[in-house]
């Protein structure tokens, strides 16, 4: 996979890290609160069948600008202008969690724009009775089991490549990494990760695919039904044995999945 | 020097198994914990103890905000803060103070301390933390990474709306204020201005900025204060302004008997319970992602709150508590020594005496605070001659002829 830069006139600053692998369509992928995984196993699959174009959001990776983006309006205008500059024929727009919230924003507003779309466990939405688990007041070594099915497997993709939590040096580059990464996923997800998506869902004309892991353990799959009767032309495809990382966890189902309904 | 007598005002009745039993003091411990007929005891006996050390010579008297926890139970501090402007006549309210990003409007501050310094006949410190991680964001749902551009709006408007003689138009991100009118006007205007800090060179800057108040509130001692406190010191040097000492203040647990043996017999289970349950914050509701600026994580500055998980408080005795100056406690002897030590160490002009602390009892509460007022306090009031023990623009200006207040049966 290799990276390439874009520089955005606004919000001044802004310098967009793009990731690209693979041939074929094109498709977009945007990530989730956690960013990429180091060789991101999703992207590593998506790239065997298509051209992936995956930019980090500012806050993530080497994209910055992160002070000038506060809310979702914000969020959603800056990343239709980078899928603006991105130049691709009728992408397929793959968001997962906080990047699939993004990216129904983003098909809601500019629907005569966005015509293939992928919400992979993508955030948004609230039930009282079903509340999105906080990840904000988590503790790094909950994450694996909050985000994977297997715990130990998801432990393993979390910190390959990433030095030892003992050094002091390393901990503190975590921190700064944490910090500005949750820190922006907070603008959209803090503290209940709701910005009245479900009053413009209905806006949504792209042909969609949903995609639940059938264990989430941090957005119940129930959610996937309350997208499904929003968003007019939607399929639901549940993942057996997977959880919210479902894209990293079975990625050969998800590429199934794509593939069978595109 | 200035002492503040100052009151967390904790929960006193925190079962033995606390800790065990929950994973936190803050935010998600459950409210049926709390016993509203036991805290109107509390309540009184605390804002009691207040008013007993004006009576014995403090200079200030001290409350903060915090929310949804049982380490401290004033959501208001304003309303604490004038129920004493009624029953106090010279010290100082140090108000420290009201977390002003939380606040729709912030001119709601503006005219709640307005009426403090008011009714106190100008006798308001006001006090402008950000607030903990625990209280701004988890309590009270403001955004982490929007904290401290809310707050520093929050601040100017409050400036503002303090300073204008005529209505006025506010077109701020975060409130829109078409019509900005405070009324009532402190009588000091602005009153002085303290700022809670814990080591972020963008809070040394404002307070050099706005001539306020640097305070340092910390519960692992002076040893530790050290190095931070040096931070800020250089950077008045470097911005090339006074220093004078009452430009910075230190919080500090003490706990005053006749003896240091006496001190660990009657203080000892009250300064655990202190550490052990008041400081048992939840590592994940320490410090949201966030919160904290990139530049002053690098630092390598934490929270008092994460450093207080980080500690090994349970295993820690009164005997390292005391060595390691966690808390400043023995003879009056040894606890002048020691507070010289640290007033000369820190440079500060103003200290905040925790002489509450934890779960302690009315009477060993007044014991302590009269023997530091007897004993200790005369001894350190002469510790800044240069400044003649004073600076004019980091204390109170009270009105010369206050109306005296009067109860209802006279």
């Amino acid at each position: 996979m290799k990276s390439k830069f874009l520089t955005l006139k606004r919000p001044a600053g802004t310098r967009v890290e793009v990731v690209e692998a693979g041939k074929g369509r094109d498709l977009v992928f945007l990530h989730g609160a956690g960013g990429h995984l180091q060789d991101d196993p999703f992207l590593a699959a998506l790239a065997t069948k298509y051209r992936v174009v995956a930019p980090l959001l500012p806050g993530y990776g080497r994209s910055t600008g992160e002070d000038g983006l506060r809310d979702m309006l914000d969020v959603a205008l800056h990343a239709l202008d980078v899928l603006e500059r991105l130049k691709l024929r009728s992408p397929i727009v793959v968001g997962h969690s906080m990047g699939g919230m993004i990216a129904a924003e983003m098909a809601a507003i500019a629907h005569t724009e966005i015509a293939k779309l992928c919400l992979v466990a993508p955030a948004g939405l609230w039930r009282d009775d079903q509340p999105v688990v906080d990840i904000f007041s988590k503790l790094p070594f909950e994450l694996p089991g909050l985000l994977f099915h297997d715990a130990e497997k998801g432990q393993r993709l979390m910190t390959a490549g990433r030095g030892n939590m003992e050094d002091p040096e390393f901990l503190k580059q975590f921190l700064v990494m944490n910090a500005r990464r949750l820190g922006m996923a907070g603008k959209l997800l803090f503290p209940i990760p709701d910005r009245g998506l479900s009053e413009r869902l209905h806006r949504i004309t792209a042909k969609t695919l949903i995609v639940w892991g059938a264990e989430d353990a941090l957005i119940p799959a129930t959610y996937g039904a309350a997208f499904r009767s929003a968003i007019s032309k939607s399929r639901l495809v549940k993942v057996p044995k997977a959880g919210h990382a479902v894209g990293q966890e079975k990625p050969e189902a998800v590429l199934k999945a794509i593939r069978d309904f595109f | 020097m200035k002492f503040t007598w100052f009151h967390l005002m904790p929960w006193p009745h925190m079962p033995d198994d606390f800790r065990q039993k929950h994973r936190s003091v803050w935010v998600d411990l459950p409210s049926k914990m709390y016993e509203p007929e036991l805290g109107h005891i509390a309540y009184h006996q605390y804002l009691d103890q207040l008013e007993y050390a004006e009576r014995v010579g403090f200079d200030g008297i001290g409350v903060n905000e915090h929310h949804a926890n049982a380490y401290g139970l004033m959501p208001s501090p304003n309303i604490m803060a004038a129920t004493l402007t009624r029953r106090t006549s010279k010290a100082a309210l140090v108000v420290l103070g009201n977390s002003i990003a939380l606040y729709n409007p912030p001119v709601r501050v503006a005219e709640e301390m307005a009426m403090l310094d008011v009714l106190s006949g100008g006798r308001l410190v006001a006090g402008f933390p950000v607030g903990t991680s625990m209280d701004t964001n988890y309590a009270y749902g403001t955004v982490p990474a929007l904290t401290r551009e809310k707050y520093a709006e929050a601040h100017d408007l409050i400036r503002k709306a303090w300073a204008a003689d005529e209505p006025f138009a506010f077109n701020g991100r975060y409130t829109k204020l078409r019509y900005v009118n405070c009324w009532p006007k402190p009588v000091q205007n602005p009153p002085p201005i303290f700022i809670p800090g814990g080591g972020s060179v963008e809070t040394y800057d404002f307070c050099i900025d706005n001539t306020y108040s640097y305070s340092y509130l910390s519960y692992s001692g002076y040893l530790r204060a050290k190095l931070l406190m040096e931070g800020y010191w250089k950077r008045i040097e470097e911005r090339k302004v006074d220093p004078s000492p009452y430009r910075a203040g230190f919080a500090q647990v003490i706990c005053v008997a006749d003896t240091d043996a006496e001190a660990e017999r009657l203080y000892g289970p009250h300064v655990n319970y202190f550490y052990n349950r008041c400081l048992h914050v939840y590592p994940g509701f320490a410090d949201a992602p966030g919160y904290r600026t990139v530049k002053t994580i690098q630092t390598g500055a934490l929270s008092q709150f994460t450093q207080a998980a980080a500690r090994d408080y349970p295993n820690m005795t009164w005997k390292d508590l005391v060595d390691g100056r966690y808390i400043v406690a023995g003879s009056p002897e040894t606890v002048r020594q020691q507070m010289e030590e640290l007033i000369k160490t820190l440079r500060v002009g103003n200290v905040f005496c925790l002489l509450h602390v934890g779960n302690m009892p009315d009477d060993k509460v007044r014991h302590s605070t009269r023997l530091f007022a007897e004993k200790v306090m005369p001894h350190l009031r002469n510790l800044w001659p240069e400044y003649d023990n004073h600076d004019d623009r980091f204390w109170i200006h009270p009105m010369h002829e206050p109306v005296p207040t009067r109860i209802a049966a006279e």
